[in-house]
């Protein structure tokens, strides 16, 4: 399963409006996705789940996707974290 | 015509419609059910009423007050779309057979849980959402309409259980001309609303004000703690002519607002003002206050997700003192506990919270609390006339504490090379029976007393003023009370110290003429109770106050006071 290792920059980390763009980013693929911090994991597209992993600013995470846009999901995510959810 | 007797919160007389105010406490019963497809159907349906919901509640919200007070609703659509809880709702409708109102509380509850668990004021709030967006469900699916007061558009009368303050967000201000509530005291949130906003109210009328008050015409006498319900015709033109009178002597104070307090033979007192915020001492100033008596500071800490800084307290503070020039402003410091909570502080549930570390105990106890506050007030304080007072002092001990953190804070501030005020008066809230009785002792330590007498009557009386059914019993107008008081001015006077009052006593009309005669230097209420107030003062001599407060004391009760005053005090009966 393609899963690639993310860390987030975004001072209020996966919270706010990070987590509102990286679900909604998500939801827009068929693919299973999952994100794992930690011992905790959660639905990527579930915006209770991933807000209840408690990523803080500089946490790393890593993103696992299975489904026939897999790929395209995981870069989707990628860009996103690396752009800061498009902060400056 | 029916008439309910409560409790006098707030002056003034009101007529018109009743409009029935219903906080939104829904049972939840779970059963079975025989469908579950057709089940979960009617929840889609739901779903969709609540995602249309949203979307117009955000469009308001965000031509109201912008875009970024109107996220919290996107946000809850959101919610509203999670795989994961619709999941968990749609395993327990399948599986269990359960109506879906009960899956879908539970599925909410353990996510709001859990979001709380994690100890983050941001989660926290997070939790809110999830129950805000699981009780619109729940409205719709039952078929109770949106918000409470999304109906009222004209100009009524509110009746209630009994308000938060988080109701009286909802309510359209301009649409409300009094309160009337089934429970609560002269203290409790709506009364303190009510006469914020200069609006008559009436309290613990009892549970029958629900049941009999929805859309009847009434006439609410928040002077008397009367509610009329249906008058008859002649009554309502009565009341009429009674409330033109009332407006009529309102006026007269009003044009006179801004002179000074002096009795007939030339004895001045202060009359200020209790304040929770900026707007307040703008209202203040209007009123004709002549400086702020209270500054409550809990506003800085209330309604926001963590601890403000002490930047944030300095300017606040600054603000308000500065208003004033060379009049007084006394800060109060932090009174949080019993009825005043801190989600973000987590402080563990106590038995007895009206008992329990509140106020200065807390303060004392958590110099991460206490020292910003302290230093933002010191650094305030430079350049104009801002005061300390610590509440809930019980021991000398305490003040001597308190007072050491001040000067750890001061040398804290030198050190830094900051600008602060050097000297600063220091005050104490006497609200504690044991602090009133060891006044001689109290005033040795402190500049000035502020006598508390919402809380003092509620320890001396022993009375939960927020229990409709005891509430009563908290009359301020207690001899116990009053006599409390007398011992607090004497012993601060013995010392050369002077003394104020900032409960909701100083701005009755009845109290005036006794607390005038008890030798009080100070008068904080209110900004609308001001003018009056003065008037009352101005009318009375400070020799035939002293012979009504001696007399008031041989009374046994508060009934026979009130009664004494009004007959022998005209001006003061006003209301």
């Amino acid at each position: 399963m393609p899963e690639i290792t993310l860390v987030v920059n975004s001072k209020v980390g996966l919270h706010a409006r990070p987590a509102s763009l990286f679900v909604k980013t998500a939801g827009k693929f068929t693919s299973d996705i999952t994100v794992n911090h930690g011992e905790r994991t959660a639905n990527a597209k579930s915006i209770l789940n991933v807000l209840t992993l408690g990523v803080n600013q500089g946490a790393k995470i890593t993103v696992e996707a299975e489904g026939p846009d897999a790929s395209e999901a995981l870069a989707a995510l990628q860009d996103l974290v690396n752009d800061n959810f498009g902060e400056e | 015509m029916n008439v309910l007797q409560g409790i006098s919160a707030s002056p003034g007389i009101a007529i018109g419609p009743a409009f029935l105010f219903h906080r939104m406490e829904i049972q939840i019963e779970c059963c079975t059910v025989d469908d579950p497809t057709a089940e979960w159907q009617r929840f889609e349906k739901a779903l969709a009423v609540a995602q249309d919901q949203l979307e117009t509640v955000y469009q308001r919200a965000r031509d109201e007050s912008g875009e970024e007070q109107a996220e919290i609703f996107k946000a809850q659509a959101m919610i509203l779309e999670d795989p994961e809880l619709l999941k968990t709702i749609k395993t327990a409708v399948d599986d269990q057979k359960v109506n879906v109102e009960s899956a879908l509380h539970d599925a909410t509850e353990v996510y709001a849980q859990m979001l709380e668990s994690l100890d983050d004021e941001y989660l926290s709030a997070r939790a809110l959402d999830v129950r805000d967006v699981a009780s619109r469900l729940i409205r719709i699916l039952l078929g109770i309409a949106e918000t409470p007061t999304a109906d009222l558009d004209t100009p009524s009368i509110i009746i209630a259980q009994d308000l938060t303050p988080s109701d009286t967000v909802l309510i359209d201000k301009s649409c409300v001309l009094g309160f009337c509530t089934a429970d609560g005291g002269a203290t409790s949130h709506t009364a303190i609303l009510a006469r914020g906003l200069g609006l008559p109210a009436v309290v613990g009328a009892g549970p029958e004000v629900l049941d009999r008050c929805n859309g009847n015409m009434l006439i609410l006498d928040g002077s008397a703690g009367k509610l009329f319900i249906d008058p008859s015709p002649e009554y309502a033109d009565d009341y009429r002519k009674k409330q033109n009178h009332y407006a009529l002597i309102l006026d007269k104070a009003r044009e006179k607002a801004q002179e000074p307090a002096i009795t007939s033979d030339g004895h001045r007192v202060e009359v200020v003002a209790n304040i929770g915020n900026v707007a307040g001492a703008r209202a203040a100033i209007e009123a004709g206050a002549e400086g702020v008596g209270l500054l409550r500071s809990e506003f800085l800490y209330l309604e926001r997700p963590s601890l403000p800084d002490e930047e944030e307290q300095y300017q606040a503070y600054k603000t308000i003192a500065d208003a004033f020039g060379n009049q007084p402003v006394i800060l109060r410091t932090l009174d949080i506990g019993g009825d005043k909570e801190l989600t973000y502080l987590s402080l563990p549930p106590e038995q007895n919270p009206f008992l329990g570390v509140r106020a200065i105990r807390l303060c004392l106890a958590r110099p991460d609390l206490f020292k910003p506050q302290l230093r933002a007030a010191l650094r305030a304080a430079a350049g104009n006339n801002l005061k300390l007072m610590f509440p809930m002092v019980a021991t000398v001990g305490e003040v001597r504490q308190a007072r050491a953190v001040l000067e750890e804070c001061q040398r804290e501030l030198e050190a830094e090379g900051q600008i602060f005020a050097r000297s600063i008066d220091i005050g104490i809230m006497v609200e504690i029976p044991s602090a009133a009785v060891m006044a001689d002792h109290l005033a040795k330590e402190v500049d000035f007393f502020s006598i508390g007498t919402n809380d003092l009557s509620q320890y001396t009386l022993a009375v939960d003023r927020t229990n409709a059914q005891v509430a009563h019993l908290a009359s301020s107008f207690q001899p116990a009370v009053l006599r409390l008081i007398k011992q607090v001015i004497d012993a601060a006077h013995a010392e050369g110290k002077w003394v104020g009052l900032c409960g909701e006593l100083a701005g009755e009309p009845l109290a005036i003429p006794i607390l005038l005669g008890l030798g009080l230097d100070e008068f904080s209420m209110n900004p609308p109770a001001v003018p009056i107030a003065k008037q009352i003062i101005r009318s009375l001599s400070l020799r035939e106050a002293k012979v009504v407060a001696e007399q008031v004391l041989q009374l046994e009760n508060s009934e026979k006071i009130q009664a004494f005053v009004r007959s022998e005090v005209p001006s003061a009966n006003i209301v």
